[in-house]
């Protein structure tokens, strides 16, 4: 350092950062607090902060009445089906555009990028008639393909970035040596992708995990995932105050531990490698 | 040297992502165009005819299609002026030296994981509740009305439920772009005298101005799109003050089962993301040669 930060300043500034900081994520702990009250506490006035009687009657209470973990296992089944699904596919694709890229590949990729910036509502007609006829309509199936689609542009885009970054000299060198292709995969890229895999991997849970668009429309009572199970919250059930704060504060708090993982991933997945 | 084997290799393995996506591309925008030149309704069944541009005529005549688009640039613009402006202040704060940095950037982050139903439901009831809300018993507390957030201002709470969901977003790109910043040259400029506003204005800015335009094209796509926080807040409401495109074809199809009318709402809509798409790939498109 060219010079010493003086600490008056640095005290300055982690009160400000601090104090943005925790007013930034208020409401979600909030959420939290008051997932432990009771309904007369969580709407009593003024407002009890940390001092009342904790209780963890809500979590049973949502659970007894809506069947809560049915929906929490449609979320994992759908956000993970989708997720693997989509990596299943992605890996050979991204592989072969990594290491054995063509005159098109770019433009391939440049053209996978642009499905996604189709709106969902501009097709969301066609495939709401479709999976009513054939029966898809809230079934996790059904969420399970639209949300691998859906995803799959930012899952080759994440793969691909990472696999860029390993040297393609490792591979002539494996090649010289006689290694076949099936070598090549299984003894030297495997190991070298597979960090980059693992952050895609989570980036995409976290994003099918939220998705409120066509998980939203397309299910109904059955295999509704959290996302549409709270939304029956709306009303009036909204206004039992401990209950819905119960009801996400499970909802959110798997992808909120899985998301301080992934931050670096974020940015990177979410601007398809344009910062990094 | 890639050899002939292993260029139909990796055409055979790259066909199944590309298949899939065509398919996923083509078929339903054939279909939404063609639903829209239908006069198509789900109640009546086999009354579906050709009808032209009937349904866009209809469409654009209907004052809800022009609430609806002033809404969505509303929307889209009041949140990305928010999330911008607050996202390189909290970029540059997070960026100075100070105690548990890490643990602040972690409480900035938190809200882009909240599923969209959770933060609106959340902020509709626990804080905007005119009533039992947070903001109305700060309201009492200081002798001042509660105020009705969703009736009386419908757009602007949901731009401010939205707009915290997405600050985290661009704070956390401009932050990594801030970080890769050149210290010396900041450090240069200070020494010869430039203060504080003039080194953020002509060093901090010009060097951010990448990342800010991925921001603003990123979040514009998923912005246009916004659906659950409408939903389950206001449900476009009342009248509708806070129905965007996405919203309006929905209510369209949906509710009133109306299928020719929403599908030419959802060919607008395509439109209006493409001309943010254009830009878009061009910014990235110009990075994959770097």
């Amino acid at each position: 350092m060219a010079r010493a930060v003086s600490t008056r300043r640095k005290i300055g500034f982690t009160i400000a950062a601090w104090a943005v900081g925790l007013a930034i994520f208020f409401p979600i702990l909030w959420t939290i607090l008051t997932s432990f009250k009771t309904e007369a506490e969580a709407i009593s006035s003024p407002p009890s902060f940390l001092f009342f009687d904790w209780t963890l009657e809500n979590y049973t209470t949502v659970q007894e009445r809506s069947n809560y973990f049915r929906h929490f296992w449609n979320s994992v089944v759908i956000s993970l089906g989708s997720t693997v699904l989509g990596l299943i596919i992605a890996i050979p694709a991204a592989w072969s555009m990594a290491f054995v890229p063509g005159k098109r590949t770019k433009d391939v990729l440049m053209w996978m990028l642009s499905t996604k910036m189709l709106p969902p509502v501009g097709v969301l007609i066609p495939i709401y008639l479709i999976f009513r006829d054939v029966g898809l309509l809230d079934t996790k199936t059904g969420l399970v393909i639209v949300l691998t689609l859906i995803n799959l542009p930012i899952i080759v885009w994440m793969l691909y970035t990472y696999f860029k970054e390993i040297p393609g000299e490792i591979l002539e060198a494996a090649r010289m040596d006689g290694a076949t292709l099936r070598d090549e995969i299984i003894h030297v890229l495997t190991p070298m992708a597979v960090p980059g895999i693992a952050s895609t991997l989570l980036l995409n849970v976290i994003l099918a995990w939220n998705e409120a668009f066509w998980t939203l429309n397309l299910t109904a009572a059955k295999a509704a995932p959290l996302t549409a199970f709270i939304a029956s919250y709306s009303s009036p059930e909204g206004l039992f105050y401990a209950k819905l704060s119960a009801a996400s504060t499970m909802a959110i708090a798997p992808i909120l531990i899985l998301g301080w993982f992934s931050q670096k991933q974020l940015v990177r997945g979410l601007t398809f490698g344009a910062v990094k | 040297m890639a050899t002939q084997h292993s260029r139909s290799a990796a055409r055979i393995m790259i066909s199944p992502a590309v298949v899939l996506l065509l398919a996923w591309m083509i078929v339903p925008l054939a279909l939404t165009i063609y639903f829209s030149l239908l006069r198509y309704n789900l109640l009546m069944p086999g009354t579906e005819r050709f009808v032209g541009l009937l349904n866009y005529k209809l469409f654009f005549n209907n004052p809800a299609f022009f609430t609806a688009l002033i809404n969505t640039l509303l929307l889209v613009g009041g949140v990305l002026i928010i999330t911008v402006v607050g996202g390189i202040l909290l970029a540059i704060l997070l960026d100075q030296p100070i105690w548990g940095q890490g643990i602040v950037r972690i409480l900035v982050i938190a809200p882009f994981f909240v599923m969209p139903t959770v933060s609106a439901l959340v902020w509709k009831n626990m804080f905007m509740n005119p009533v039992s809300g947070l903001f109305a018993e700060f309201s009492k507390a200081v002798g001042l009305a509660p105020f009705d957030f969703l009736s009386q201002a419908p757009l602007a709470s949901i731009i401010g439920i939205v707009s915290w969901q997405w600050l985290p977003f661009a704070t956390l790109i401009l932050l990594t772009a801030i970080q890769s910043l050149d210290s010396e040259q900041m450090e240069a400029a200070e020494m010869d005298g430039a203060s504080a506003l003039s080194r953020f204005w002509y060093i901090t800015l010009p060097h951010l101005s990448r990342a800010i335009t991925v921001v603003i094209l990123i979040q514009t796509i998923f912005l246009l799109s916004v659906f659950a926080e409408i939903l389950v807040t206001t449900n476009g409401g009342p009248g509708n003050a806070s129905t965007n495109l996405t919203y309006l074809v929905y209510a369209r199809s949906l509710l009133n089962f109306d299928v020719g009318g929403g599908s030419a709402g959802g060919v607008v809509a395509i439109i209006l993301a493409n001309i943010v798409a254009i830009f878009l790939m061009r910014m990235i498109g110009k990075n994959l040669d770097a």
